[in-house]
């Protein structure tokens, strides 16, 4: 394998990530206010068939990404309108929404089986697609991979450095210090489970009409990426770029899977495609097992120097939710 | 609560009225002729023998997944991971029983060798979401749906690998067991009854346990408040990994039952999805352990009447799960309406 090559699978890596990425970014915001959208891996299947049956019914490959976001919106405003408005348990409407929405998505996207439809050309940009190796790497993509690179940036910029994001960010640690300041908490929800919804809702026609372009209903291959992207916002500690870290660590992962198949002829392609799965049990332990109680008293045992080292490193790695993620919240 | 005993009953009628009123609303959007689809639905459970028969096929498994995740929900637990307990369970099942295919014991005991080993596969898998859980910190959730991806991919591994059918080695499956280990069967039909009459006695079990032992109280105990139930002297983390062994025992039972009882074989789909949809039933009785016969029997019904769509009136056949699931959706809806009206009274 040569250099150039490397280089294009790695441009490649870039590219696989962009829907996964949108997921991400959206559940995070989602998250951040305080509501868990667990419909994740049906909104993205139920938008890639969506957005996919919109764009070859218009013929517009715009108008199918409206339709993929409308789509998660309304997914969104469901899971919204049963936890805050009806208080009830948002894992149980969410899985029950995730399962819905999939068979959705096979019942209705039947017809567009092995239709063809409108795919995202690459689009370089001038100038800086000339730049040796960045130029191949980022600015040769399409449209919605530059999206998928500037959400980061977006999110992290309004979750950290802007005014209402500091809102948000009080709403899902602690809604009543927030009520007080005057933030109207269940609205904020709304709106921010509705909008990380509608851009988690991208990630499918991301995938319809550009990184898996078409439709194949159950065959599509579309499932199960919702709970990695689910468990990928776990692993990123709710913020963007830790997040970003790890939807391109299992889009590399991914690539190296399908490269290193010709090396490993005993292995079936379809156990190397899940091989991300078991590394991410792997990481959710090693960002979650600092809250386990054995491991404290197992810490306090150890000698000071070595301690020191282990819950640094446990540190760094931990990722706490926020404090009232999934909590619903009353006013008295 | 009593007293509104007949109002509650009216909420639940308007539940089931809106799901079909959405899935009537699917249909039409589908360009399907909706009176038409349910007719060959229901053509589809109970036209002939063989579909009431391949409904009590598809219902025993369904109970013991349904009463699997009765527990762990009592415990306050997602079993999500319960997908890979049926499929470990089949796995391990395929596996006792592929070891004693010349074995000269007799067939009974072969089956009922496959059989526990079944249960100890399940158990082991939902083990393992136990200790990510517990000693992890990894919520079940998560862990659960990793490891359902791990048992898949595994299943693959082996249909493909070291189970591979002589010549073709296909992801169908694996070659199908000779007769003699077939879970004895009604006549000619697939059902057999000493599915149904596992899936009757846990269910029997679990609607016992849950009610009046000991056992019963702590786990829910548990399920309601942990630090209260901790404070009570319960031991919690040993009765969370309980309620995840037993669920993880009646999965791999149900995983043994689709391999001796329906394919005959492994197949990567072997849990037909009963995990996901025991879940659903679940929360659809409200974890109510007395509901549990009548729901799965209706459920899996319901499933078996949706197979003949595409060869009728070329549908999807994941309408039956889009009635399921729109049930379950506005059962939940229309109960948080009805909470929040007399909330606010």
């Amino acid at each position: 394998m040569n250099s150039s090559s490397i280089l294009l699978g790695l441009a490649g890596v870039l590219y696989g990530a962009a829907p996964i990425m949108f997921a991400v970014i959206g559940e995070t915001i989602a998250e951040r206010s305080g509501i868990i959208n667990l419909s994740l891996n049906g909104t993205i299947l139920l938008s890639a068939m969506a957005g996919f049956a919109a764009a070859v019914g218009t013929g517009s490959i715009f108008l199918g990404f409206v339709a993929g976001a409308a789509i998660g919106a309304l997914v969104a405003l469901v899971v919204a309108f049963s936890s805050i408005t009806l208080k009830q348990s948002q894992v149980a409407v969410g899985f029950v929404l995730t399962l819905l929405c999939r068979d959705l998505s096979y019942f209705l996207g039947h017809a567009y089986i092995g239709v063809g439809g409108p795919r995202l050309n690459a689009v370089p940009i001038p100038v800086l697609s000339q730049i040796p190796i960045l130029g191949t790497l980022v600015f040769n993509q399409d449209v919605m991979t530059y999206g998928s690179f500037i959400i980061i940036f977006l999110a992290w910029f309004w979750i950290f450095r802007t005014r209402p994001g500091l809102m948000l960010r009080g709403i899902g640690e602690r809604p009543a210090a927030a009520y007080v300041r005057g933030a109207n908490i269940n609205r904020l929800r709304y709106i921010y489970t509705i909008i990380g919804g509608a851009i988690a809702g991208l990630a499918g026609p991301a995938f319809s009409l550009s990184v898996k372009a078409g439709w194949a209903g159950s065959l599509s291959g579309l499932d199960g990426y919702g709970w990695i992207a689910l468990s990928i916002t776990i692993f990123g500690g709710w913020d963007p770029f830790r997040a970003a870290f790890g939807v391109y660590l299992f889009s590399f992962l991914q690539w190296l899977g399908l490269i290193l198949q010709p090396y490993l002829p005993n292995i079936p392609t379809q156990v190397l495609q899940v091989a991300p799965f078991p590394l991410m049990i792997l990481t959710l332990l090693l960002v979650n097992i600092s809250n386990a109680e054995w491991v404290q008293r197992w810490l306090a045992t150890l000698p000071e120097g070595t301690r020191r080292v282990v819950v640094k490193l446990l540190r760094a790695l931990r990722a706490l939710p926020p404090a009232s993620l999934g909590v619903p919240f009353e006013s008295e | 609560m009593k007293k509104f005993n007949w109002l509650n009953f009216g909420f639940q009628i308007g539940a089931i009225i809106l799901a079909l009123l959405f899935t009537t609303a699917v249909l039409l959007l589908a360009g399907a002729p909706p009176l038409q689809a349910y007719l060959s639905v229901i053509k589809g459970m109970v036209g002939s023998m063989d579909d009431i028969t391949n409904v009590l096929s598809a219902w025993a498994p369904l109970l013991l997944t349904t009463c699997g995740v009765l527990l762990t929900f009592a415990a306050g637990l997602w079993n999500i991971g319960i997908e890979g307990q049926i499929m470990a369970g089949a796995i391990f099942t395929t596996g006792a029983l592929r070891l004693m295919l010349n074995s000269s014991l007799p067939t009974g005991w072969i089956l009922v060798i496959g059989f526990l080993a079944g249960l100890v596969g399940g158990a082991i898998w939902a083990a393992l979401a136990g200790v990510l859980k517990i000693f992890g910190g990894v919520n079940e959730i998560f862990g659960g749906l990793g490891l359902n991806f791990v048992a898949t991919a595994f299943a693959l591994y082996l249909i493909i690998g070291p189970w591979a059918r002589p010549g073709i080695a296909s992801t169908s499956g694996t070659l199908m067991f000779p007769q003699k280990l077939w879970l004895p069967a009604m006549g000619n039909y697939a059902f057999s009854p000493w599915a149904l009459g596992l899936g009757i006695l846990v269910v029997i079990l679990v609607f016992f346990l849950l009610r009046g032992t000991h056992f019963g109280l702590r786990l829910k105990a548990v399920g309601k408040n942990v630090k209260a139930a901790f404070l009570m002297g319960v031991p919690t983390w040993q009765y969370s990994m309980m309620a995840f062994l037993i669920c993880g025992a009646f999965a791999g039972l149900a995983g043994a039952i689709q391999v001796t009882s329906v394919y005959h074989r492994l197949t990567p789909a072997i849990s037909s999805g009963y995990g996901f949809l025991g879940l659903l039933v679940a929360m659809l009785i409200n974890y109510q352990a007395l509901w549990a016969a009548p729901v799965t029997l209706f459920f899996a019904a319901l499933n078996i009447g949706g197979i003949q769509l595409p060869i009728i009136l070329k549908l999807d056949s994941s309408l039956s799960g889009v009635l399921q699931e729109t049930l379950v959706l506005f059962v939940l809806l229309v109960e948080g309406a009805r909470q929040n009206l007399f909330r606010k009274r």
